[in-house]
């Protein structure tokens, strides 16, 4: 009865999900722009340098994006934000062998300090990226392995030419990372973008005070004709969440992009009524428990099988979503995504059945079989309170119940990843999020330690590996999904190197003034403000 | 006549009774009546703590979703935090983090002090000033600065936890009671036990430190309500005992800010629980060191 009852429930929650993603695109298409006005929002975090091919943090991305543009970008009207679209470059073809993808960029396109932007700046800046010279920091050059050469055949024309084929190309040169800066400027100094600004995007730079603000201004040569509506933006740099909350609570600010917690956006909404709009999607974050397989009993598949059947993401993810930013049970990919597993899949899977009962009872079974039979171990978790302690203390209550005693050590966050890389650890929780649901993206991670410096459960798996290359080369996508649900069943079910909790869900409470934005899975996306407008004047 | 005068006698030399413990406690009653209310509520706590799986009426960790943020009732008198464990059991079994943290860090650092300060006062000279340079370098940092400092580079374990308490502690109580051991130095039983031929840690343990025991109790009551409150603040910053630990600083945080306006109830009775467990200590202290100097004895 329970059972059915929580099918139920999750049919209607998808339903209303699915109603809700869908009326606020209609809404977006539907309402006519207006122009002027500043949007001011708070951004929870600062940019270490100006340059995105080498940073990570969303605090560039935020204020900076406004003032660039990629070959491709996600679109800005996809809910998923998995769908490449134009940006410079206005078309596309592939070779029919899938490994020559040729773009055809916009005529006219002017760089904010008047020089014109042709191929010679794209090539520029994915040689950049993917080829970087000696000490030049490229934070993704890696997931671009596949690509053998970039060209600029004629100052309109950009040709990637890749080692194999893979349909995830097209959304890796869609990444909100990967600005097109000037390639002059860049041959005299390629450090120079990190400290200055110089894009093609819709505001022009007006200043940086840290610690306070970045404010844009609205370009009015933008190659976009008509865009942007906003006369300008001020990101205001707040790390306080009470104080940013403050700001939109007092109308101060119209919009945080990152996310506010369920309390803050009841809070905001029972103080302001309908002067606040909610969005709200699956976040692409996911907080991860990693059992370190070079400890013992740890390395024993059984045990780390125990640890995931006790775990009733159902009933957590219910009770969670109130208190923290998290919700959707979930596997590899972010529900509602190409690629992501249909609920009745997920449940065959250890840990997400909905027989609780039984699933802990097995667990219990599993750890006596190993011999391990009133195990406790320290968890080790990331200083960070939202939302990972929440998420510590329902997994502690959670693995309680099949006898097993854990003790909790928070470590500081800026040397929490030190503590994982060196393995000084029993159990950790681990932490992924992208900037798009991909499972080449998404799946990397999980690959053999040897392969991938980033595997903090320290295990070597050959056939994950096959099952990640074969995934990574099928085209064809049907194919390429049944790749990823089995490696999903050997990662999750069979081997239980990771266990995944609950996937983030990202809350964004914002004056209902802002219109011509639209939420998505990554709070890296839609930042470029070009579709934004205010249904009225400035805030002051 | 003469059996009158034998036992009018024998009432004249008979010796001054002994004032038993009890009479002590009842003198310190009534004497100081606010002191003898801290000291009720400090055995009220001890006894809450040494109790707390008897008289707990839930398990301070058991999640229970069903019964999230509930507010003060029938079946959780003081309410339910954002994870449905009932708020008075975990009030309950925080005094125990709470007693243990606090007087392991007061008694070890009155204790390091004291000894510290007496063997500071005793050794005099170049030991003396080298000593007290350190301690005013230690002192120079607040409480709360240093505690922090020291968990940063230790690590948040409960026993790291009591020694960062300790580490501010130490110069605090080893300045008073050096103050006290000068005097007491020239003492003509110090020179005695000098002339005897004693070692200098049997002088200073022995002879030196019973005799500045007045001031180091009073220190170590002190010391209490700050340990309790500083093991209550450093929790708030996340750099207490962690979570699921039943823990009073611990309960002030996270969702409890959260959910203020909505739930107060979860910083609310915690809050009190902290005040009135620091109020205690320092009304006992207080009394106690009025009772035990003699300059402030009265009566």
């Amino acid at each position: 009865m329970v059972t059915r009852r929580r099918t139920w429930l999750a049919g209607i929650l998808s339903a209303a999900a699915c109603v809700l993603i869908v009326a606020t695109g209609n809404a977006l298409a539907q309402e006519k722009p207006r122009y002027g006005g500043e949007l001011v929002f708070p951004v929870p975090s600062e940019p270490p340098s100006y340059d995105a091919h080498r940073e990570q943090t969303f605090g560039v991305i935020h204020p900076v994006a406004p003032h660039y543009n990629g070959l491709l970008r996600f679109d800005p009207t996809d809910p998923t934000g998995t769908k490449p679209a134009p940006d410079l470059a206005e078309s596309w073809t592939v070779s029919s062998d899938g490994l020559v993808y040729t773009f055809k960029l916009r005529q006219g396109v002017k760089f904010h300090d008047g020089n014109e932007m042709t191929s010679k700046d794209v090539k520029a800046s994915y040689d950049k990226i993917i080829f970087p010279p000696e000490g030049v920091v490229s934070d993704r050059k890696g997931q671009y392995g596949v690509v053998k050469a970039v060209e600029a055949p004629d100052p309109y024309t950009v040709v990637f030419r890749l080692k194999w084929p893979t349909v995830s190309f097209l959304g890796s040169l869609a990444s909100p990372w990967n600005w097109i800066y000037r390639a002059d400027i860049l041959a005299k100094d390629p450090h120079w973008y990190e400290t200055h600004i110089n894009g093609t995007g819709p505001f022009l730079f007006v200043e940086h005070v840290k610690g306070s603000h970045w404010v844009g201004k609205r370009n009015p040569d933008y190659w976009d004709k008509g865009k942007p509506y906003l006369d300008g933006y001020r990101a205001l740099f707040i790390k306080s969440s009470a104080a940013q909350v403050a700001a939109v609570r007092g109308e101060r600010a119209h919009i945080q992009f990152r996310g506010f917690t369920p309390a803050d956006r009841d809070t905001l909404k029972a103080a302001l009524g309908d002067k606040i709009t909610v969005a709200e999607a699956p976040w692409d974050c996911l907080l991860m428990v990693v059992p370190n397989q070079q400890k013992k009993p740890f390395g024993d598949k059984r045990v780390r099988r125990a640890l995931t059947l006790a775990l009733d993401r159902y009933a957590g993810s219910k009770a969670l979503s109130r208190i923290a930013i998290v919700k959707e049970v979930a596997g590899v990919q972010v529900p509602g995504t190409p690629y992501a597993t249909p609920p009745d899949e997920l449940a065959k899977l250890a840990g997400y059945g909905k027989d609780i009962n039984a699933a802990r009872d097995e667990a219990r079974k599993l750890l006596k079989e190993a011999g391990a039979e009133g195990l406790s171990f320290t968890f080790t978790n990331r200083g960070v309170p939202m939302p990972y302690e929440p998420v510590a203390v329902w997994l502690i209550d959670q693995w309680r119940q099949i006898g097993v005693t854990v003790k909790q050590e928070v470590v500081e966050a800026a040397a929490y990843y030190t503590t994982l890389k060196k393995g000084e650890f029993d159990v950790a929780m681990d932490f992924q999020c992208g900037y798009t649901v991909e499972p080449d993206l998404d799946l990397y991670k999980f690959t053999s330690r040897s392969k991938n410096p980033s595997n903090y459960g320290f295990y070597e798996d050959p056939v994950l590996d096959d099952l990640y290359e074969k995934q990574s080369r099928a085209t064809d996508v049907e194919a390429r999904k049944k790749f990823v649900r089995a490696f999903e069943k050997r990662l999750l079910d069979e081997e239980a190197h990771y266990l995944m909790t609950l996937q983030w869900h990202r809350i964004i409470p914002h004056s209902s003034k802002v219109k011509g934005w639209q939420i998505t899975p990554s709070h890296y996306l839609n930042n470029m403000l070009d579709t934004v407008w205010l249904t009225d004047g400035p805030t002051h | 006549m003469t059996t009158t005068t034998d036992i009018a006698i024998v009432e004249a030399e008979a010796p001054e009774r002994r004032r038993g413990w009890l009479d002590v406690v009842l003198d310190f009653c009534r004497r100081r009546p606010l002191g003898a209310i801290g000291a009720a509520i400090v055995v009220l706590m001890i006894l809450v703590a040494l109790t707390a799986p008897m008289i707990a009426p839930y398990d301070p960790l058991a999640i229970d979703f069903a019964a999230m943020l509930a507010p003060p009732g029938a079946d959780h008198w003081l309410g339910t935090d954002a994870y449905g464990r009932d708020v008075l059991s975990r009030i309950i079994y925080g005094s125990q983090t709470a007693l243990i943290v606090g007087f392991g860090a007061a008694f070890v650092g009155s204790t390091a002090g004291a000894v510290l300060g007496v063997g500071s006062a005793y050794f005099g000279g170049r030991v003396d000033l080298i000593v007290q340079r350190f301690m005013d370098i230690f002192i120079s940092f607040p409480l709360i600065i240093l505690a922090l400092a020291m968990v940063a580079i230790l690590g948040n374990t409960l026993p790291n936890l009591i020694i960062a308490m300790t580490a501010p502690m130490v110069p605090r109580c080893a300045l008073v009671i050096r103050s006290s051991a000068l005097s007491v130095r020239e003492m003509p039983y110090v020179d005695a036990a000098r002339a005897a031929g004693f070692s200098h840690a049997r002088i200073i343990l022995r002879h030196m430190l019973p005799n500045v025991m007045a001031p180091y109790l009073i220190m170590l009551t002190s010391f209490l309500g700050q340990a309790i409150l500083l093991e209550a603040s450093l929790s708030f910053l996340g750099l207490g005992v962690q979570e699921p630990t039943a823990a009073w600083g611990l309960m002030l945080r996270g969702a409890a800010v959260e959910f203020a306006e909505t739930a107060p109830w979860m910083a609310l009775f915690p809050g009190l629980a902290i005040s009135l467990a620091v109020f205690a200590f320092n009304l006992f202290g207080d009394s106690l060191r009025d009772a035990l100097d003699p300059k402030l004895r009265t009566g």
